[in-house]
């Protein structure tokens, strides 16, 4: 009974705030056009979520790309499968690899710090004094946020295909791969098509991000712990969807078997 | 002439406590009326309450013509809300933004004005009433309570709202500042023929700037009149609310 009463709870939990992510999103999406919000603040946005995420997202997508050569390089030699092993490390980044990690990296980077500077503007009444100039704050300070996630994820995504492809072909390098074959074998198996899935990922993972850290903000409690608590589940909330929202994606794109 | 507001047995409740329970408040056209109570009393959300900011649960608040119901959409009261400017109790400046961009806000967003030579004319003639002139580039972190509060009153001025609505703008200011904020409000409504609702625990500063005095108890209003009256009052609350603040002033406290 016990444990019936927690998961009905639970599942209560989870439809409200999926619902009020719904709503945040679709009011920045709408507000982009109708709506007042400020454009030097898109740019520090802007700067906020791609320049003070290079760093890490390099770092990961290096280290990613080169734990890929490790595992296809013993098993693509043994199988006599040299000429595909760029083409693997690449198809692994851009469809997965790259998207995904750059999400995650940007989601605990930025979800989380654009959470906690929307929920103390809430505990400060900022949100409050925004309404009285008879401003949105749903647009105002969601508008600018979308945008950049929106921009920036495929925009640093990109960038993490560059290094993590380097990164492998390092590896496999300095094991006696011929560099040219590598090229090869990226372009024979590396399709536009699925650069603009990889960049489309990115995409839906940048509003996802934006719409937990600013749904969390928005609905944080009174006081720090509030503060605290929306920052943390902002960053589990974006996490998850952009899990959840990968393999759909990812099964929608790149699914079934093609010939 | 109408009143710029008018509450009519308005209600609200949190977590089903009720928290004001069948106010009624008028604010007369250029005048200073100033809403004091103990702490806990609901002056912050009746304050809300006059801004629009809170719907009522009961009851209806005509806003410069604009009639507020339990029913009212946020949108609906934009154009309203420019014509407001609220000072709240912890300031509420924008951490993001300077001093000065914080005082330009109100110009750019609710007047509208976008060359950078006026607004920086208007920001620094704000900062000079407030005796700030010296930390337009700082940001709202680098000031102390009080600075921060005399930067939010300069925002809540600098765009001539129809309506100034200050929760507690003096308390926490030294006595030379307190009394230099009062004759700012009573001037700039003069000026410019403000009205203002001020809430406030400083006595001194309700006799000295009210037109009209109300006090407030558990949610209603539980005593109305003009400071010549407060003084000669023998209301219960009246007494006990200013005999609990001569003897705050006499331990030491920072309040007048
Ligand atoms: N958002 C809220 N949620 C729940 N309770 C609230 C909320 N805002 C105010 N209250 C409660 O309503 C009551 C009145 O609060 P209010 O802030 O209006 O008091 P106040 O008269 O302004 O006090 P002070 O002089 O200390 O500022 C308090 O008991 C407070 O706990
Ligand atoms: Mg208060």
């Amino acid at each position: 009974m016990n444990l019936l009463s927690w998961i009905g709870r639970q599942a209560i939990e989870l439809f409200s705030t999926l619902g009020f992510f719904f709503i945040v999103g679709l009011k920045a999406f709408t507000g982009i056009f109708s709506g007042t919000w400020s454009k030097e603040d898109l740019f520090e946005q802007l700067e906020r979520v791609g320049v003070g995420s290079v760093l890490v997202v390099s770092i990961t997508s290096a280290f990613t790309g080169m734990v890929l050569a490790v595992q296809t390089l013993d098993q693509f030699v043994r199988f006599g499968a040299t000429g595909y092993i760029g083409g693997v490390i690449a198809l692994s980044m851009v469809r997965e690899m790259s998207p995904v990690l750059t999400g995650l990296v940007v989601s605990g980077r930025i979800g989380a710090a654009m959470a906690a500077e929307i929920g103390s503007m809430k505990v400060t009444e900022q949100i409050d004094a925004l309404r009285t100039f008879g401003l949105e704050p749903h647009v105002f300070v969601g508008v600018p946020r979308l945008l950049a996630g929106l921009v920036m994820l495929p925009v640093l995504t990109l960038f993490s295909f560059v290094i993590g492809i380097t990164g492998g072909f390092l590896y496999v390098a300095a094991h006696g791969v011929n560099a040219h074959l590598f090229r090869r074998s990226v372009e024979a198996l590396l399709a536009p098509s699925d650069i603009y899935g990889g960049l489309l990922k990115a995409a839906v993972f940048g509003v996802l991000i934006v719409v937990s850290a600013c749904g969390q903000g928005f609905m944080a409690g009174q006081g720090a712990r509030g503060v605290g608590t929306a920052t943390t589940k902002a960053v589990v909330w974006g996490n998850m969807l952009i899990l959840v929202f990968n393999y759909v994606l990812s099964s929608l794109l790149f699914g079934g078997i093609k010939g | 002439m109408d009143p710029v507001m008018r509450m009519q047995g308005v209600s609200v409740s949190f977590d089903g406590r009720e928290v004001i329970g069948g106010m009624d408040m008028t604010l007369p056209v250029g005048e200073i009326t100033c809403l004091m109570g103990p702490s806990g009393c609901g002056k912050t959300t009746a304050l809300k309450l006059a801004s629009g900011l809170l719907k009522p649960d009961k009851g209806r608040i005509e806003l410069l013509g604009k009639v507020i119901g339990p029913e009212t959409q946020e949108d609906e009261l934009v154009e309203v809300r420019k014509e407001l400017g609220v000072v709240f109790q912890g300031g509420a400046l924008f951490d993001s933004l300077s001093v000065g961009q914080n005082i330009a806000f109100p110009l750019k967003y609710c007047r509208g004005i976008e060359d950078p030579e006026s607004i920086s004319k208007m920001v620094l003639d704000m900062l000079e009433h407030v005796e700030l002139e010296d930390v337009r580039d700082k940001y709202p972190a680098m000031l102390s309570g009080g600075m921060r509060k005399r930067v939010a009153i300069a925002r809540s001025l600098v765009h001539s709202p129809s309506l100034l609505l200050l929760d507690e703008p003096t308390t926490g200011l030294d006595p030379v500042t307190a009394r230099h904020i009062d004759q700012l409000v009573v001037d700039l409504c003069g000026e410019f023929g403000f009205t203002a609702l001020v809430v406030t625990h400083d006595i001194v500063s309700a006799l000295g700037i009210g037109d009209t005095l109300l006090l407030m108890h558990e949610g209603r209003i539980a005593w109305r009149g003009v400071p010549v009256e407060w003084e000669r009052s023998d209301h219960p609350m009246v007494k006990s609310f200013a005999q609990g603040m001569v003897s705050v002033g006499r331990t030491g406290g920072e309040k007048m």
